[in-house]
């Protein structure tokens, strides 16, 4: 018993990380079945609805594929590299999950304070753009190491590519940082507080408001995690699959998982820093207190309505699965409707994650709205457009806030 | 031991066994690989004295821009195994003896100098953001320009280069 009181910190560290593994890899998986699905509806289509209601089932048979797929290894690759290029990929963008802390207050659990999120670094912004900057091996390693020549050139492109949207990625924050004062998540997101609720925001409050700022990271960051339309190095018309074309079962599952970790990332990272992370949009006064119910409005009819969409089925999914989260998600919204403290803790992530959630959607929904950009385009919006604007975005910020003083 | 004494051996043997590593291997990829290998252990040593700053702009700089490009420029010459001339096999002889004099004069330094040295000894003020900033913008704010200037004249110069290579 004592030594699990003395190590209680390291042992709710790797409780919490377990968590956090488990939650962003099932997030992951459905955010392939939301993709298809918002997808397939954009192009008037029904995308997945076979494997299960909505199809529901896909990502879980999409898993069984992937892991039970055989993994041929090409000749005449570099085998240590080869291995090591999707590990790599995988745990940078694993890890630069940790750093996001995800709600204001600690959770009081066995007489302590437990934060939400891992690592709350007073060098926050930094520490993920130092991850992000070694985001860049694992893909060239996977291209160079496959011994073939489209995916050398998805690899050398992508290179190029993330060292290009990397300047503009960087110097976009360099503006919500000069008003913060500081490298941390947490106090970005406090300094962004105020009485006026979604006008205290970045994006729109400050000395200069950091819309530019906006444009230029979230235009980048799409660049960087090579999402549509920025999505060359994959370019399936001219590379086949670029740098994973030699990637076969886990493996290339592995650069899957990684690519849409590095969504949530750059999701949590834009609401965040421009959209006051889990602060209300709404005013911090008594006449806008009922706005504190709107996560129990939306779950309990969500979850009624789960109910009686599952009895329709005739699966046992359908029936007993799809009734059963119904259920739990209407308890969910009546118990933070019973229970005031828990509703007032619910408030900040309920927030942060709806704001990620928007951002995950505005990904899918650029992908499936704009084309490819041809790699000269691509190339000039970056040298070109965003590196000038977000340079730009500093030296308008400064100015401001000589003249009109630090917030 | 401490926690921070095995991080900190972990690291150094990390990075001591990247260096010997980035001169053993035959081939150029795996060399920058051993680099990238060094410079993050590098940055994980920062860390450990309380220097986050530094630590996280060694990765960003070294581990991240600088690696990238090496590995850039090896991938984008299609780099093959190295090959043995004359001369490389002459700095081998030579080199040999040098190493073994050079660790030595640093190992008799310092097992000579008296004072102990003090982990993580001037952190805190000095090595954190403000410090730094500090330092780089007001204390030595004219050679730290006068460095940008001179960097900035080496990038225009190469792509004066480049371009009369063009013509």
């Amino acid at each position: 018993m004592s030594l699990l009181a003395a190590n209680a910190t390291l042992i709710i560290t790797v409780v919490k990380i377990a968590l956090l593994l488990f939650i962003v890899l099932t997030v992951n998986a459905y955010l392939t079945w939301f993709e298809r699905k918002v997808v397939a509806h954009i192009q008037s289509r029904w995308g997945p609805h076979r494997v299960g209601p909505h199809g529901l089932l896909q990502p879980l048979a999409d898993g069984v594929k992937f892991l039970f797929k055989e993994d041929p290894t090409p000749a005449g690759v570099d085998k240590f590299v080869y291995f090591l290029a999707p590990l790599l990929s995988l745990a940078l963008a694993l890890t630069a999950i940790a750093v996001i802390p995800f709600g204001p207050e600690p959770l009081h659990l066995f007489g302590r304070d437990i934060y939400l999120g891992i690592a709350d670094l007073n060098i926050g912004i930094l520490a993920l753009f130092a991850i992000t900057a070694l985001g860049v091996y694992g893909i060239a390693l996977a291209g160079w190491s496959s011994n073939s020549k489209y995916p050398l050139m998805g690899g050398l492109r992508s290179s190029a590519q993330m060292i290009s949207y990397e300047l503009s990625l960087t110097m976009s924050v360099v503006g919500v940082l000069l008003m913060a004062g500081t490298f941390s998540l947490r106090e970005i997101i406090d300094a962004q507080k105020s009485s006026l609720g979604f006008l205290g925001w970045n994006v729109l409050s400050g000395p200069f408001p950091q819309i530019l700022g906006f444009l230029c990271f979230f235009i980048s960051a799409v660049a960087e995690t090579n999402r549509a339309p920025f999505d060359l190095p994959e370019a399936e018309s001219e590379l086949v699959a670029g740098f994973h074309t030699e990637y076969a079962s886990f493996k290339f599952a592995m650069f899957f998982i990684a690519e849409y970790t590095s969504m949530i990332t750059v999701s949590c990272l834009c609401s965040i820093l421009f959209f006051g992370g889990w602060l209300s949009p709404f005013p911090a006064t008594s006449a806008w207190a009922w706005t504190h119910y709107l996560p129990s409005v939306i779950l309990l009819p969500f979850g009624f309505w789960v109910i009686w969409d599952g009895i329709r089925y005739e699966t046992i999914f359908g029936r007993v699965i799809l009734p059963a989260i119904g259920t739990a998600i209407a308890v969910m919204g009546a118990a933070f409707v019973l229970r005031p403290a828990v509703n007032e803790f619910i408030q900040g992530p309920f927030w942060l994650l709806s704001k990620i959630f928007f951002f995950l959607f505005a990904y899918v929904w650029i992908r499936g709205t704009l084309p490819r950009l041809r790699y000269d385009q691509l190339m000039n919006v970056g040298w070109k457009l965003l590196l000038p604007v977000s340079i730009a975005n500093v030296i308008l910020t400064a100015g401001a806030m000589l003249v009109r003083g630090a917030r | 031991m401490s926690p921070q004494l095995a991080v900190f051996f972990v690291l150094a043997a990390l990075s001591v066994l990247g260096a010997v590593s980035l001169i053993f291997q035959k081939h150029p990829i795996h060399s920058a690989l051993s680099l990238i290998v060094v410079m993050v252990s590098l940055a994980g040593l920062y860390l450990l004295l309380g220097a986050e700053f530094v630590a996280a702009v060694q990765i960003i700089v070294y581990g991240g821009a600088i690696m990238v490009l090496f590995v850039f420029v090896i991938m984008l010459l299609n780099a093959g195994a190295e090959e043995h001339t004359n001369i490389s096999k002459m700095a081998g002889v030579a080199g040999i003896p040098l190493t073994v004099a050079l660790a030595g004069f640093i190992a008799a330094a310092i097992a000579r100098s008296n004072e102990t040295v003090q982990a993580a000894a001037q952190t805190g003020a000095v090595a954190s953001t403000k410090g730094i900033s500090n330092m780089l913008f007001k204390d030595f704010v004219y050679p730290f320009e006068l460095t940008s200037f001179l960097i900035l004249v080496a990038i225009l110069g190469a792509i004066v280069l480049a371009q009369r290579e063009n013509e």
